[in-house]
């Protein structure tokens, strides 16, 4: 419901005196980039679940919420490179806000990759944690990459200190879109954290047959 | 005139994310089944996680001391 209503609305918005009718690419960039970078936050809080407090549920959000990250990252590389070439001339630029998002999404994917590959969770667990503890660092680096180096990018808009810059015509639907997907990000979490269970229990059932059987 | 030459980028980046978001629900959907049907497929075999069913038998000797 959030989601069509957003949709309607970001459709109906004026075109911008600049971009013109670009704009509205914004309403699926931003949000993608905010939740790349939120899903980034989710698997460090629980990479300190894992590694300082234990708890056993903090690997299984980590796990879950890495693919969905991902997918969101490259929702934000993907539209942004489309509105880069309708804006700049170019789908691509090496500038230091494109490329540290690039960083993220390249995290991501060894985080995921680690998962796959060591086979016992409990230890797929404590490795993936680290590489997302030191992975944190490109988070700060994206958020000032604007203000650090001299960028194509534009800088922050939003999430800004005083007042965002955008008109409310346009940044009332941008939020709108930012809670949909958010709520779309909570709940494909959510259900993948349920699916990780359910496949411990397989492991573990599988293990049990396994032990049975010898 | 700049709408019109920018339309296809712009459809271009909704039909993305709509791959991105659909693509997700499906993964996660597809996944949820397969989990159930192999935790239902292990269940029908007598696997259950607390279950007495996984105790080895007990040899001959077990049995005879059991007895």
């Amino acid at each position: 419901m959030v989601f069509a209503f957003g949709i309607n609305w970001a459709m109906l918005v004026p075109d911008d005196y600049q971009q013109g009718a670009t704009v509205r690419i914004m309403f699926l960039h931003v949000p993608g980039a905010w939740l790349g970078m939120l899903g980034w936050a989710v698997m460090t809080v629980a990479a300190l679940g894992t590694l300082v407090w234990r708890h056993p549920l903090a690997d299984v959000a980590a796990k879950a919420t890495a693919p969905i990250g991902a997918a969101f990252t490259l929702m934000c590389l993907v539209t942004g490179s489309l509105w880069g070439r309708s804006m700049w001339g170019t789908y691509w630029v090496w500038d230091a806000r494109l490329t540290s998002v690039l960083l993220l999404f390249l995290l991501y994917l060894g985080v995921i990759a680690l998962w796959r590959t060591v086979e016992d969770p409990s230890r797929a667990a404590r490795a993936a944690a680290i590489l997302t503890l030191v992975g944190a660092i490109d988070l700060p680096i994206i958020k000032f990459s604007v203000d650090w180096w001299n960028t194509l990018h534009q800088p922050a808009s939003v999430f800004r200190m005083g007042r965002p810059t955008i008109d409310a015509s346009i940044l009332i639907p941008l939020l709108i879109m930012t809670i949909a997907f958010t709520l779309t990000f909570a709940t494909l979490v959510l259900a993948a954290m349920r699916n990780e269970i359910l496949r411990r229990r397989v492991r573990t059932l599988r293990l049990l047959q396994a032990s049975a059987a010898s | 005139m700049q709408a019109a030459t920018h339309t296809g980028f712009i459809i271009a980046a909704y039909a993305a994310a709509a791959v991105v978001i659909i693509g997700l629900c499906a993964w996660v959907m597809l996944d949820y089944r397969a989990q159930r049907r192999t935790l239902a497929e292990l269940e029908r075999h007598g696997l259950t996680r607390r279950s007495s069913a996984l105790r080895p038998e007990p040899t001959p000797q077990q049995a005879k001391e059991e007895a």
